[in-house]
């Protein structure tokens, strides 16, 4: 298969810092940081799953067309959720039905 | 071109072997794109929703348990490390250690679905579930609905990809167990950790998305 393996000390850093992850974005819902607490869980979610993806699926030292692949997905998601509320947070600014 | 005792020989439109596990690869990937889509429109729902109820969302969030949530969260993890290592024992050819590995997943799996029966079981007692016999203390329990109808959607869908994904492994375990995977041969191993690791994914974000809104206002 591809040659590079990652060791087993990877994982178990991978697997803490995952861990970590998740208390600190527990801890951080319950601080009061206004309009940035949202952004803050999203950071962190994202963070979490960029370890899972490029350690744990093997990204990392996996084939180009993999990453390609990989990326796509996330760039059609972002297409689905960015003109999804492009809509719907433009509602009623041309001022006629349906617009 | 006879492969070796346990490994299946390779296809012939492929040049090695190496692109024959490339290839395969990459069909798992293309087929956890058509998850994130597929999961992916829930969110959108979410999103969507979230942005015109803030507050009926955070109220039914405050609802859910953090300390099972986390629990649950703690479990996938240590399943997708546990996962990982499965592959990582295939690839160093110790193929006992697979099915240790495997059925150490299987078991967190099934702690976390257990932990899910729990929460929709309090979820139902609390008649938070939607539909006739909904029912929820303050002022937006109409929109409160929309978020629990999420919640119940995007868990059981998610649950339900964990329960597949117990499938899938009890099989490769049986298999390792029999002694079909070996250093050269591991492919099956590698796509199953790669569906795994995905249905962990999603529980990531799930987690703060459901159970962590507002949380400092409660």
């Amino acid at each position: 298969m591809s040659g590079h393996t990652i060791s087993l000390r990877t994982y178990y850093l991978v697997f803490l810092a995952l861990m970590a992850g998740t208390a600190l974005t527990t801890w951080v819902a319950f601080q009061d940081l206004g309009w940035l607490n949202t952004p803050a869980a999203l950071v962190i979610a994202w963070g979490k799953a960029l370890l899972v993806v490029l350690y744990f699926m093997h990204v990392r030292h996996g084939t180009r067309l993999t990453r390609i692949v990989a990326a796509g997905g996330v760039f059609w998601l972002l297409i689905l959720l960015g003109l999804t509320m492009g809509d719907v947070a433009t509602r009623g600014w041309l001022g006629f039905p349906g617009k | 071109m006879q492969a070796e005792a346990g490994a299946p020989a390779r296809a012939h439109q492929f040049d090695t072997a190496d692109q024959q596990k490339d290839a395969s690869t990459l069909g798992m990937w293309l087929f956890l794109v058509t998850e994130i889509m597929f999961f992916g429109g829930m969110f959108c729902c979410y999103l969507v929703y979230r942005s015109f109820y803030p507050a009926a969302f955070a109220a039914g969030s405050h609802h859910l348990d953090i300390l099972l949530g986390g629990l649950n969260t703690a479990v996938l993890i240590a399943s997708s490390l546990t996962m990982v290592l499965a592959v990582n024992a295939a690839q160093a050819g110790k193929t006992q250690l697979i099915v240790v590995f495997l059925i150490l997943t299987i078991l967190l799996g099934g702690v976390f679905l257990g932990v899910k029966a729990v929460e929709w079981g309090h979820k139902f007692a609390d008649h938070h579930v939607p539909g006739p016999s909904f029912h929820f203390e303050g002022a937006n329990a109409r929109e409160a609905q929309l978020f629990f109808s999420l919640y119940f959607a995007m868990t059981g869908m998610h649950a339900l990809h964990m329960v597949i994904g117990i499938g899938l492994l009890t099989v490769l375990a049986v298999q390792a167990r029999r002694g079909k995977f070996t250093a050269a041969y591991n492919t099956p191993v590698d796509l199953c950790g790669l569906y795994w690791h995905f249905v962990d994914l999603i529980w990531i974000f799930l987690f703060p998305l459901l159970y962590l809104i507002d949380r400092h206002a409660n």
